[in-house]
């Protein structure tokens, strides 16, 4: 799936549009300072997350390569971790994430007809993205929200309890804040 | 160190004396034989290796002297030491027995079994294990799976379908040069070895990850699609080499170098030198010296007679001595009739011309001097 | 109502802040530990108390702390495991999400009784508005003087940072966490070492579940003793359980482990009974990896005593008719669910999540989850159920880490209790196809042998 950074045919980015502000490259030194001397390979995870939420929602090889430049290791390290979890995205993804839980728990409360439903309204199957690049469908495996099914993550916090009212009215507001901010 | 007093260990009823800090794989092959637990990702040159493919699981039945308590799961012998009294059993075991046949059948049924069009065929790790250890026919009926092709550059051939993600290769470039440039990107059964962006893998020692890949993942560019390694003569030679050792194994047929590797122990690793580190070759040794006039020949090299590579090796005198018992002879006598003589009902095989008396390999010029 | 030491405190308002927590008396376990015991002393307690493991393993959390090496001049590390991933368990989110001090204030005892200066809450990725919540509860304890240098003038130097995961049940073992907090993937260590030996950074460490670390707070303000009295046998203290599946009410609840289970589903005080006047088919008591229960297992143990809410009662009769209960992850299913389809999106939780470092797990998970996705979608055969049966079995204790038990439990439970609505979906593919099994024969009264 990553081999496909090669092919997309998004224009390559230069170099030095990778680059943390001032601010968040404090907040680099910060994470970093948690962890004892010489073991700034430990930032890594969090350092990724930032790098993710800058840079577009996702990590692209020249953002992985600039965290490994920063924490002075070996871009490698950066992409066999990045490829490890499965919260970092390879690929661009749409502006709004839906991540919807598919286990066990969720598939008891009926997570099966939400994601039908989203995929319905909005056209896309799980893993896709509209063409209004807004967007993007992802069914995930427990976020342990499971006494609070069914639900879904978008951003950095939870939807739960979702039925099909719910979904029609986080769509719309994510519409709406999309439009607001254009 | 030589003050340590040995701990004593029973493997399979036999036992042997070994150091302290001795894994029981590494005193099982003190012992040797059967009594070696296969092992397909453990390698004693590689520091942190092992533990991973579950081949060499054993039964510990016996803690130790202080604490005779069995263990209640089987352990990796390769990452289990040895402790005083220790009792373990390999093969005699019904359920380490059992346990290696599964983990053979979970090696297996994503795996390509495509030997026929594999370099690695011969001296396939893989194909010894599941020759000894697995059962034939499979009972997964999916389709198997894929990745894309990835180039690794001119030396380097990665046929990922063939990967059982020992990760030897990673442990070889991070302890042999100075910057790793693949790795196991991804997770699960999607894992595979990569570099991500594709990139060509050009240190001077990540040759050494095709003589430490187990199965036909990693192969050697220069040599692909060749030869069948059973053709060749396995020769020890060495060069004065500025980077590495110079001491390798030159794969032949007649005077061509069909390819080079470091020379390997009855284990499939990489041989100690006398100074006790590791004879790792550099690519300059392994990719661009194909002349014999590059080498001092040494001689042939010993090869196990249960390998098929010895099959075209003739270290000793076979091929000049014709065996002196008939068939009768060996069959006590009896000369039956079914057994006929190919000779007799086959051009193909020329019976004017006796293999036995050819010197070595033989080659296309052995068989002109016919009727062509 | 049952007893409460965790969530007592839970809906007062504000107590999400240190003001009013430290006014409703928290805090005041660290004034006692670092003022009048010495962490040995602190030890001790936790081992009087019988506080078990609350992640899952049930390991005696006292014992574990005396493992800890303490080699001159290496520093030690405390690490909190909020990874909660296991299907079915949300209390540590509960728990850190409404009382973040009380985790806290856990963790600056127990960093004090094992000698870490440098505490870490490994906090999975997605719960990421909590870890915002835990680093705002660290300022405050921090500028309250609770952590820092010198706490409470008792010379005891402590920071806690909060470290975020990005997406990986795995992480949720102690040795994969550690990998994952020195920024590398989260492969579970081969062990030995053990990590009291050598574990983050090669420095002896200790990792416990977070709602292990809370239970360290009502464990040092009443003494060990005390709390050993609550509950029953070697299941002291209280648990949390988060209930969900087809109940009226899913949530967190605190239970003292002397409740059955049956007063557990159908009271008002917890779960108020099976959603929608239906009835209960079968339930996953400790989170989705342990076996699996047909209803009258459950209620029930297989000699036909009432079965509770405690670590013996629920293993009660091993696998054959028990189950566990692993980290209180209580999953209900109702008349209505399939369980072949329950058991399959387990197992392909299960492939997702294997690290894919040793092969039985790598290669065995997949296989499960395809033989279950045919089974499911009526294209399985006779022979799939025994041959699921043969694969877990292979993976079941011959793989690196936990996981894959955690793989093969769920699969083998399924068989060894719901065989025929396995070969149903086999002998009936299309008509499995539109409905359920149903509740068929698994709530009837079991037949029990009278003893003698």
């Amino acid at each position: 799936m990553h081999k496909l950074l090669n092919e997309q045919s998004i224009p390559a980015r230069e170099y030095d549009m990778v680059k943390f502000s001032e601010n968040d490259l404090a907040k680099v030194q910060e994470i970093v300072a948690h962890y004892p001397d010489g073991k700034q390979k430990s930032a890594l995870l969090p350092v990724l997350h930032l790098a993710q939420d800058t840079f577009g929602g996702w990590l692209s090889s020249e953002t992985m390569d600039y965290v490994a430049s920063l924490l002075q290791i070996e871009p490698i390290e950066v992409y066999e971790v990045a490829t490890f979890y499965s919260m970092y995205h390879l690929k661009p993804v749409g502006k709004y994430v839906f991540e919807v839980c598919q286990t066990g728990p969720c598939m008891l409360r009926g997570c099966d007809d939400i994601i039908q439903y989203i995929t319905q309204t909005l056209g896309i199957r799980a893993g896709e993205t509209t063409a209004d690049g807004l967007f993007t469908l992802k069914t995930v495996e427990c976020l342990g929200a499971c006494g609070y099914a069914p639900m879904m993550q978008l951003g950095k916090y939870y939807r739960e309890h979702l039925t099909k009212e719910k979904v029609d009215a986080i769509i719309a507001e994510c519409r709406k804040t999309a439009a607001e901010q254009n | 160190m030589s003050e340590q007093p040995l701990l004593t260990v029973t493997i399979d009823n036999i036992t042997v004396q070994v150091p302290a800090g001795t894994s029981i794989l590494q005193a099982a092959r003190k012992i040797g034989g059967d009594v070696a637990p296969p092992a397909m990702c453990v390698y004693s040159k590689l520091e942190g290796s092992g533990g991973k493919c579950r081949t060499c699981l054993v039964e510990v039945s016996k803690g130790s002297e202080k604490d005779p308590r069995p263990m209640p799961k089987l352990v990796a012998s390769c990452r289990t030491n040895v402790m005083d009294g220790m009792e373990v059993k390999n093969i005699t075991s019904p359920r380490v027995t059992d346990a290696r046949a599964g983990v053979v059948e979970f090696l297996l049924i994503n795996h390509p079994l495509d030997c026929p069009i594999c370099d690695q065929a011969g001296e396939c790790h893989l194909q010894d294990l599941s020759y000894e250890h697995g059962k034939e026919g499979t009972r997964y009926e999916f389709q198997r799976r894929t990745f894309k092709q990835h180039d690794l550059g001119p030396y380097i051939q990665l046929h990922m379908t063939r990967c059982i993600l020992c990760y030897r290769c990673v442990y070889t470039a991070d302890q042999l040069t100075n910057k790793r440039e693949h790795g196991i990107l991804d997770r699960g059964d999607h894992s595979e070895i990569a570099t991500l962006i594709e990139k060509s893998l050009e240190n001077n020692f990540i040759g050494n990850v095709i003589d430490v890949c187990p199965v036909g993942a990693l192969t050697d560019k220069t040599f692909r699609f060749k030869n069948r390694v059973w053709f060749l003569k396995p020769e020890n030679a060495h060069r004065e080499c500025p980077d590495c050792c110079g001491k390798v194994t030159l794969w032949n047929r007649g005077d061509e170098v069909f390819r080079v590797t470091a020379r390997k122990d009855e284990w499939g690793e990489v041989e100690s030198l006398a100074d006790g580190s590791t004879a790792w070759i550099c690519n300059t040794c392994r990719f661009e010296k194909k002349k014999s006039s590059d080498w001092v020949i040494e001689g042939p090299r010993k090869i196990s007679r249960h390998s098929v590579i010895s099959q075209g090796h003739y270290e000793g005198k076979v091929g000049t001595t014709v065996p002196t018992e008939i068939f009768s002879a060996v069959h006590g006598g009896r000369n039956p009739k079914l057994l006929m003589d190919i000779h007799s009902v086959s051009e193909v095989n020329r019976p004017e011309i006796q293999l036995s008396q050819i010197a070595g390999p033989s080659t296309g010029n052995d068989f002109t001097t016919g009727k062509d | 109502m049952g007893m409460k030491l965790l969530l007592e405190k839970a809906h007062v308002e504000g107590i999400r802040h240190f003001e009013a927590y430290r006014r409703e008396g928290g805090y005041r376990s660290v004034e006692k530990a670092l003022k009048e015991m010495s962490p040995e002393a602190i030890v001790e307690e936790v081992k009087k108390s019988g506080l078990r493991g609350r992640g899952g393993a049930g390991f005696p959390a006292g014992m574990k702390w005396s493992f800890i090496a303490k080699p001159e001049g290496v520093p030690r590390h405390l690490v909190c495991n909020a990874d909660e991933s296991e299907p079915g368990t949300f209390k540590d989110r509960y728990l850190m999400e409404f009382l973040p001090h009380l985790l806290l204030e856990g963790l600056i005892v127990s960093s004090y009784a094992l000698g870490s200066h440098a505490t870490y809450i490994y906090i999975r990725g997605e719960y990421a508005w909590i870890a915002t919540i835990l680093e705002t509860a660290i300022a405050e304890a921090k500028a309250n003087g609770m952590l820092g240098n010198n706490i409470l003038g008792s010379g005891f130097d402590c920071e806690i940072y909060v470290h975020r995961g990005a997406g990986a049940y795995i992480c949720g073992e102690e040795t994969a966490l550690i990998e994952s907090l020195e920024g590398k993937r989260g492969n579970p260590r081969i062990k030995p070492p053990f990590p009291a030996i050598q574990g983050v950074w090669m420095r002896p460490t200790v990792v416990n579940n977070v709602e292990t670390l809370a239970a360290v707070v009502p464990i040092i303000n009443m003494g060990g003793e005390e709390y050993a009295k609550i509950g029953v046998g070697k299941s002291t203290g209280t648990k949390l359980i988060s209930a969900c599946g087809n109940i009226n009410k899913p949530g967190v609840y605190e239970i003292d482990m002397t409740i059955s289970v049956e007063e557990f589903i159908y009271s008002d005080e917890y779960c108020g009974g099976i959603a929608n006047g239906k009835r209960l088919k079968a339930c996953i008591p400790g989170g989705s990896s342990v076996p699996i229960l047909p209803a009258n297992l459950l209620l029930k143990t297989a000699k036909g005593e009432t079965r509770f809410m405690n670590y013996e009662s629920l293993s009660d009769g091993g696998f054959a008719s028990g189950s566990m209960m692993g980290s209180g992850g209580f999953i209900v299913l109702d008349e209505d669910q399939c369980i072949v389809k329950n058991t399959y999106t387990l197992a392909r939780f299960y492939r997702h999540e294997s690290c894919g470092q040793c092969s039985p797990c790598r290669e065995g998970t997949g296989w499960m989850e395809k033989i279950l996705w045919r089974l499911e979608n009526g294209e399985g055969k006779e022979t799939d159920i025994d041959l699921l049966w043969d694969i877990q079995r292979r993976i079941e204790g011959n793989t690196i880490c936990p996981l894959g038990d955690a793989a093969a439990w769920p699969v083998a439970a399924a068989i060894r209790h719901f065989r025929d609505e396995f070969e149903w979906h086999v002998r009936e593919p299309q008509e499995a196809k539109r409905r359920n099994y149903g509740l068929a024969h698994y709530a009837d009264p079991i037949h029990v042998p009278v003893a003698g």
